[in-house]
């Protein structure tokens, strides 16, 4: 069997990707087609009184005007066990069911005419008329911060947790220092706007959408609309990016299915990018404490950290942003304290490594605060707190090669030759500074299944209802295919993205190769072993002389026994150099490398892509992302990517990556860990530590603009 | 209002092809190309011209085709992704960009090629800062531009 995996294969949908033929969710045309575009709610809160659609419905072209008065009443059944994409308590947005407004930009009315500039035009022309709630919340106080519910404690997001004592932790510190962190509501603004194209066929559906996971979109819109998920088929070969963002199922695509059953004709709805800021999620604001206690050896002795997030007021979105003040270090002694506030605003979701990044911020910029209160090296520092097993789970790792990360990564990058002390180094008119950080993100793997069909011509087909928003499924699945069937990459090929498809868990928490690529490999061994039982060779050889025309076999793979006896995680260590101008208020990151052990790597090449996109995903959350909030409104003002800054090329510097030696064959036969969240952790605090370096002050929002570097913040 | 009143009869030279297209006159050239000539290529990313990916060449220069009315292209001539192989040879850019892996969910790539394509005939340089700043108008989310400052130097024989 010649080795593929752990080659670096060109990305196998690359050239329908560069000559423009992928196709995207809103770029299927079904005949008869129509286009639907959304009213928003004006206010943040309240009721509809009037909404007055008699000049729209008379506009040009313009086929229907929905409202919650004559929408078709929806069944709204209740999911038996919820998704984990879904929050864990709330009822989701019910779209055009009654007069309440959660939110303001919630969706009140769609209009459905022939073309797009119809629908966008007649739907100006819809009057909604409210009455505002009394009291609004709009603002992000963390004083009226509420302890989550039940459901959501039990899915492991408990109001408190921990282990040990800690106030007999502190006492025994030596060095103890005590900050508070924020980190701004962040979008995912991936490059494709969400679309949905809905089109009945009686009482069958298809939808054409922009999902992470087609078999649960169809579930929850059978749950919408009371009717079998088998009724309904949703495809979604190519993902033009979400990050989170397209996990659950959103209520525009509700809209999508009841407008066109409603004109009994297909309909697109496309949101518009300002659109999105309201209509999908987004990475909560969240404000931190920590607290941290060391011996003078620089020993961890004592670890709380607390954490107040934003929460919608229909649904209790939450994250596990407590985790690693409770799995990354080595300490006896931590307690983790949680709270939401609920806010008139759309429910937050997941975005790329949720929760995690946003506790990791804040930990690590405690870590380089202590390290400086003890006169140490901030790096010595992490290699002396080393977890040597997750504390949290009580077990042991299943791999853990993060002490060669920190020294990979720190001898790549020159981190022995930094002048520790801030402030130290000029260069004409910047001041230079280098900081570093620790990544971590637990690695789990899913159930999925797969087929595999070989053909006497040489060929092969391999199905699972997998995603690809731009990791490489396509391809490392491929390769991983390939090489069980010992056939070339090009002889294979990969059908994702539909949910008629064999099952897949969602494409999201980095578990899509290790969950599709275990599925995948275990068919691909199947038919290799009839292929064995009918005297080996080629595949061609082998069918023909069966006289066969194609062989198929399917498998299913579970989640694996290795949560019960390990804990499984990506690691990795993040250097960062900045330049700043304190004239002008700059940071310039010039250099950012990082080293990362995510298990066996199948596919370097697209896997470094992978890290660098995190990175500079990480960059962006440490300098440039916010979304400017005016509690009046209860809007989003920078609604669009002229405003809400994302780095652009020139923003980007040379980036290193690292992959150090490992394999974690507990977790997967495979060996593999994925990577997609460990790439974005650790690099803004890595960043933040680089600027105190630089400057010699601490900036403790997210992100750090040049206004909190001009306005003497940090001294 | 009738709808006869709204649209203007155009025509647009595609990628060497002659179209007659009846648009709304609200139309713009990138919604005329995606959804009238249904070349999915040239792709909607914000719609108000910041993230560059409907980026096509209108008579040879770099536009962001939702910032143009569909009636304003009246009679041009435009490239746009898919006429930028030759049958099944790929462009060079679109060769680089693949060796290089210069992207990765592919939403923003047509526009990064056609915006790479233009800054090489435009000869702004071959340098990396050079490239970063001229590609800053192209927003790729993946963050896949170190890649693609290395596609763009390859394409234009610096690698």
């Amino acid at each position: 069997m010649s080795q593929v995996t752990g080659t670096p294969v060109s990305r196998v949908d690359g050239p329908a990707k560069v000559t423009g033929t992928a196709r995207y969710a809103a770029e299927f045309a079904p005949d008869g087609l129509c286009h639907a575009a959304l009213v928003a709610a004006p206010v943040p809160a309240g009721r509809i009184l009037a909404i007055r659609t008699e000049a729209a419905e008379a506009a040009g072209g313009v086929l229907a005007v929905i409202t919650h008065e004559n929408a078709p009443r929806l069944p709204y059944q209740p999911l038996q066990t919820r998704p984990p994409v879904d929050p864990k308590s709330g009822d989701q947005l019910r779209v055009f069911q009654d007069d309440r407004i959660w939110f303001a930009g919630q969706p009140v009315a769609c209009v459905v005419a022939e073309t797009a500039e119809e629908a966008a035009a007649a739907a100006r022309l819809v009057e909604v008329d409210c009455e505002t709630a009394r009291h609004l919340l709009t603002t992000f106080d963390r004083g009226r911060g509420e302890t989550p519910s039940r459901g959501t404690a039990k899915a492991g997001r408990p109001p408190t947790s921990g282990r040990g004592d800690v106030e007999a932790g502190f006492s025994e510190a030596a060095v103890t220092i005590e900050e508070e962190y924020l980190q701004a509501r962040e979008h995912h603004n991936a490059m494709e706007p969400h679309a949905t194209i809905a089109a009945w066929d009686g009482d069958e559906l298809t939808l054409f959408d922009k999902t992470q996971w087609v078999g649960n979109d169809a579930n929850e819109i059978a749950h919408v609309f009371g009717i079998a998920k088998e009724r309904i088929r949703v495809i979604s070969p190519f993902v033009g990016g979400a990050f989170g963002s397209a996990l659950r199922t959103w209520p525009h695509v509700t809209v999508a299915a009841l407008a066109a059953r409603v004109v009994s004709r297909p309909v697109r709805v496309e949101l518009s990018r300002r659109e999105l800021y309201a209509a999908v999620g987004y990475r909560p604001e969240t404000v931190q404490t920590v607290r941290l206690g060391a011996d003078d050896e620089g020993r961890l002795v004592a670890i709380e950290q607390r954490a107040t997030a934003a929460v919608a007021r229909y649904e209790e979105y939450s994250e596990v942003t407590l985790e690693p003040a409770e799995t990354a270090y080595q300490c006896d002694n931590v307690r983790t304290h949680y709270w939401l506030v609920p806010m008139d605003v759309n429910s937050p979701c997941p975005m790329r490594a949720p929760g995690i990044v946003t506790g990791l911020w804040a930990l690590e910029a405690a870590m380089d605060e202590l390290a400086e209160a003890l006169g140490m090296d901030p790096l010595e520092l992490r290699l002396r707190n080393m977890a040597r097993t997750d504390q949290k789970k009580g077990l042991p790792w299943s791999s853990n090669e993060l002490e060669t990360c920190y020294r990979t990564g720190a001898e790549r990058f020159g981190w022995a030759d930094r002048p520790r002390p801030p402030r130290a180094r000029r260069d004409g008119h910047h001041l230079v500074g280098t900081g570093m950080a620790t990544a971590i993100y637990h690695a789990e793997r899913g159930s999925a299944a797969a087929s595999a069909t070989v053909y006497a011509n040489g060929s092969a087909v391999v199905r699972t209802a997998a995603s690809d928003m731009g990791p490489g499924t396509y391809t490392s699945a491929t390769q991983i295919a390939a090489e069980v069937l010992g056939m070339p990459v090009e002889a294979v090929r990969l059908d994702i993205g539909d949910s008629a498809l064999p099952y897949a868990p969602v494409h999201g928490g980095s578990i899509t190769l290790a969950s599709v690529g275990s599925a995948v490999g275990a068919a691909c061994a199947k038919v290799r072993d009839r292929l064995d039982g009918l005297g080996g060779g080629s595949v061609a050889e082998v069918l023909r002389r069966a006289g066969l025309d194609s062989l198929e076999e399917s498998a299913e793979t579970g989640s694996g026994e290795a949560s019960k006896s390990h804990a499984s995680s990506a690691f990795g260590a993040v250097f960062a150099e900045v330049r700043v101008d304190e004239d002008l208020g700059t940071v310039r990151v010039t250099r950012l490398a990082g080293a990362y052990d995510v298990g066996r790597v199948v596919n370097p090449k697209i896997a470094r892509s992978q890290c660098i996109g995190g990175m500079v995903g990480g960059l962006g959350m440490a300098l440039l992302e916010q979304a400017e909030w005016d509690p009046r409104f209860g809007k989003v003002m920078n609604a669009n990517l002229a405003e809400y800054l994302v780095p652009v090329a020139a923003d980007t510097p040379d980036l290193d990556v690292a992959f150090v030696p490992s394999e974690d064959t507990v977790l997967t036969p495979l060996g593999a860990k994925g990577l997609a969240e460990v790439a974005i952790c650790g690099v803004a605090p890595a960043i933040a530590s680089a600027v105190h370096n630089a400057t010699g002050r601490r900036f403790r929002s997210l992100p750090i603009l040049p206004e909190h570097i001009l306005d003497g913040q940090g001294r | 209002m009738t709808r006869s009143r709204t649209t203007t009869e155009i025509t647009l030279v595609v990628n060497g092809v002659e179209h007659a297209l009846t648009v709304d006159n609200r139309t713009t050239l990138l919604d005329a190309i995606r959804d009238g000539l249904a070349l999915h290529g040239t792709k909607k990313g914000c719609d108000l011209g910041q993230c560059g990916a409907c980026t096509v060449l209108l008579e040879g220069r770099r536009v962001v085709s939702c910032l143009a009315l569909a009636v304003q292209a009246d009679g041009a001539s435009v490239l746009t992704i898919e006429g930028l192989a030759h049958g099944d040879r790929l462009h060079p850019m679109q060769e680089a960009f693949v060796e290089m892996d210069a992207l990765q969910c592919g939403y923003c790539t047509p526009g990064q090629i056609l915006s790479a394509v233009g800054h090489l005939r435009e000869g702004r340089g071959t340098e990396p800062d050079q490239i970063r700043e001229s590609m800053s108008g192209n927003i790729c989310r993946c963050g896949a531009y170190a890649n693609i400052v290395e596609a763009i130097r390859l394409a234009a024989g610096e690698r």
